[in-house]
């Protein structure tokens, strides 16, 4: 369903994702490891469409066979795509209840700030984090939170985790990873992760290994835990 | 919560650009001379004291040159504007009485609409005066004045000749001077001891004819231990000529007394907007003033505080919005005079499509004022490359027993902040309008929410078909 061909990606003059193709299909769980640098959260701003991203004119990116490599980030958006960050800035004086009513232009505000608060209940985020700044001076366990919020409320058919579970504790872990197990129904994970930790939770489908923006390897979990046994380098030499 | 309403995706029009035919009762040939000066005062019908007060203003205004500084003023021609414009017979108190041109005008800005929700007061001044006004009855009993400046003078004499252009005598500046020799309408309002007005009251102005100058005048006098809320809403045409705006402002806050004092700035860029306000604030007194500029091709402004009491408390929270060709150039000034008095300075300007603000501020803390307490913070939000923001922060400390704080910040509207909110659905535009209502939201927060709403919107509208 979300088919890359031959994508390729620079960010000011710097290849940085080299002739990457690969189809994601509805209803897995895709995991995508690499070193630090290899090109993972490029590849996911590329599908996003981040404007500093540019793609080569051979490059592909379509979903359900419609391209969508031409469109803005808010219409990716709106035809099921949706990036949790790696880093998410905080928004002064922009609450997540704020963004998530302005994001839903065509649901029933009620609805989704009942949703809202049902999710965060859920993800034991506090009322308080609600109606304040978002991301603003909250911990990187919150901010994730937070992102896994959005994702649930705002419910894409694909949902990108560019590293999800980097620098959240043992508890927010798990909270996080059995909110999404028992959200996933029949959508598409892809799950940037450097550790095999969040996998006891998902079960992926395919593990991709992503190498200087090269698609190296591609195998079922028994890959992650081997490279985290003996690294990358071994891997692939 | 942050800002009250969702970004809209309209077409961006200036809603108040209209104009009306002009059906004035009396219109002064263009130009100022002594003659015209002496005119108005003869036609107001003025005690000899105004009269001489506004003859000697006039030379001071000749006298006097331009602001070496601060923002271009140079294609200001004094003799190219109409200084008094009478726009009907007499003041009513029901909308329903006003000629049909000024109904209509105020209708469409809405002003009857807000009286009815939320406010004590109104007063709606048209050209060069007041033509409606109302006050609620137990405001009204209970000794609270509200009325136009005009009217003040004639009801009471000796309570305006006691105050009047004793904080911001004519030589201040030759704006001030001015406005003091040609002044007409604005607000008076007194407030006695320990009375506090707990819904705000309201003054409205608005510019119709081309080629004009306003010149209100609005005394404020709150008693010990009162409370007032002034609110101040502001619209004109568009014309491709120059009008000028140039009100003076004088705020006594009695002992324990405490005066908010919100304007809504929105004229036409085709206006000069040239005001001078300033506040004395007595022991453990409160002022605070909440400043929105966002229309005025050139603002030059700078709310100010004389904090002359033990405990007296300043505030001055600001927002500027310079789109194309504009230039705001605002801030602040607060005089410790006493001690343990504190001020606060935040100051948020966005700039945009070429536009520029400059924060201009001057905080001074006088030998005597010990422990005092000062606080001054500018963001400036810059949302192109065209756009330029500039700080003028002048500090004047002359105790050493002060503590003081200040941050500035400038940043850019941040490519990856907008790449954020976009990736999870929001346009470019509502996801611009929404940081700019998040980066102003500290001070809408303290605006009543009618109005918080009502400058919400005005800047989505601004920031609709902005970069990109």
């Amino acid at each position: 369903m979300l088919d890359l061909k031959n994508l390729s990606v620079t960010v000011e003059k710097r290849k940085i994702i080299k002739n990457f193709s690969y189809s994601f299909k509805p209803g897995k769980i895709y995991v995508i490891m690499g070193p630090n640098g290899s090109g993972k959260s490029s590849l996911a701003y590329s599908i996003m469409g981040h404007p500093s991203y540019k793609i080569s004119t051979k490059s592909r990116i379509s979903l359900d066979k419609k391209r969508i490599d031409n469109i803005a980030p808010e219409k990716r958006s709106g035809k099921g795509i949706f990036l949790s960050f790696q880093s998410p800035l905080s928004l002064s004086g922009v609450t997540v209840r704020e963004l998530l009513r302005l994001a839903s232009p065509n649901r029933d505000p009620l609805e989704v700030r009942q949703q809202t608060d049902k999710y965060a209940d859920e993800l034991k985020i506090s009322k308080e984090l609600l109606t304040r700044s978002l991301n603003e001076g909250a911990s990187g366990g919150e901010k994730k939170k937070l992102e896994t919020l959005q994702a649930a409320v705002l419910d894409k058919k694909i949902m990108i985790f560019d590293e999800i579970d980097t620098g959240v504790d043992v508890d927010a872990l798990r909270a996080i990873a059995t909110f999404l197990r028992k959200h996933k129904k029949n959508k598409t994970y892809i799950l940037i992760t450097h550790y095999n930790r969040i996998l006891k939770y998902l079960k992926p489908d395919k593990v991709l290994i992503l190498i200087d923006g090269d698609l190296k390897k591609v195998g079922d979990k028994k890959l992650a835990s081997q490279i985290e046994k003996k690294g990358y380098l071994k891997l692939v030499s | 919560m942050a800002g009250q309403v969702a970004p809209t995706n309209l077409d961006f029009e200036y809603r108040f650009g209209f104009s009306m035919p002009e059906k004035n009762v009396f219109k002064a040939k263009k130009g100022i001379s002594e003659d015209i000066v002496a005119m108005i005062s003869d036609m107001k019908d003025e005690p000899k004291w105004m009269k001489e007060f506004r003859l000697r203003a006039y030379k001071i205004f000749k006298e006097k040159k331009m602001p070496e500084w601060g923002a271009d003023l140079s294609k200001i021609n004094f003799d190219d504007i109409f200084y008094f414009i009478r726009p009907t017979e007499a003041q009513v108190n029901s909308w329903e009485d006003l000629p049909e041109e000024i109904k209509t005008t105020y209708d469409k800005i809405g002003v009857p609409e807000a009286e009815k929700k939320f406010l004590a007061g109104v007063s709606a001044q048209y050209e060069s005066e007041v033509v409606y006004e109302s006050i609620n009855k137990e405001l009204d009993k209970q000794g609270v004045i509200f009325c136009d400046m005009d009217t003040g003078l004639k009801k009471y004499p000796e309570l305006v000749k006691e105050y009047f252009g004793t904080l911001i005598p004519a030589h201040d500046n030759k704006f001030a001077a001015l406005n003091s020799a040609v002044w007409s309408g604005g607000s008076f309002v007194y407030v006695p001891k320990g009375v506090h007005v707990n819904l705000p009251l309201q003054a409205y102005f608005r510019i119709n004819a081309e080629r004009f100058g306003q010149f209100e005048r609005t005394l404020i006098i709150a008693e010990e231990g009162s409370y007032v809320h002034y609110i101040e809403g502001c619209t004109a045409p568009i014309y491709t000529t120059q009008s000028l705006h140039s009100a003076v402002v004088e705020i006594f806050v009695k002992k324990g007394a405490r005066v908010r004092y919100t304007t809504v700035q929105n004229w036409s860029k085709n206006i000069y907007n040239l005001v001078t306000k300033r506040a004395k604030a007595e022991d453990n007194a409160v002022m605070e003033w909440i400043d929105c500029n966002l229309g005025s091709g050139v603002t030059m402004k700078y709310p100010s505080v004389y904090l002359t009491g033990k405990g007296a408390r300043g505030e001055v929270l600001s927002i500027a919005f310079a789109g194309k060709d504009q230039h705001q150039d605002a801030g602040a000034k607060m005089l410790h005079m006493a001690p343990n008095t504190s001020s606060r300075i935040v100051s948020k300007s966005i700039s945009k499509e070429g536009g520029r603000t400059s924060y201009r501020g001057l905080v001074y803390v006088h030998p005597k004022a010990k422990k005092s307490n000062v606080y001054v913070s500018c963001d400036a939000l810059i949302l192109d490359e065209e756009s330029r923001s500039d700080t003028y922060p002048y500090m004047k400390i002359k105790q050493s027993d002060t503590s003081i704080q200040h941050e500035a910040t400038v940043e850019k509207l941040g490519e990856e902040k907008l790449f954020y909110l976009t990736s999870r659905g929001l346009s470019r535009a509502d996801a611009e309008g929404l940081l700019v209502n998040g980066f102003i939201e500290p001070i809408t927060k303290e605006i009543p929410l009618e109005y918080s709403v009502e400058l919400n919107r005005l800047i989505n509208l601004e920031m609709i078909g902005s970069v990109g």
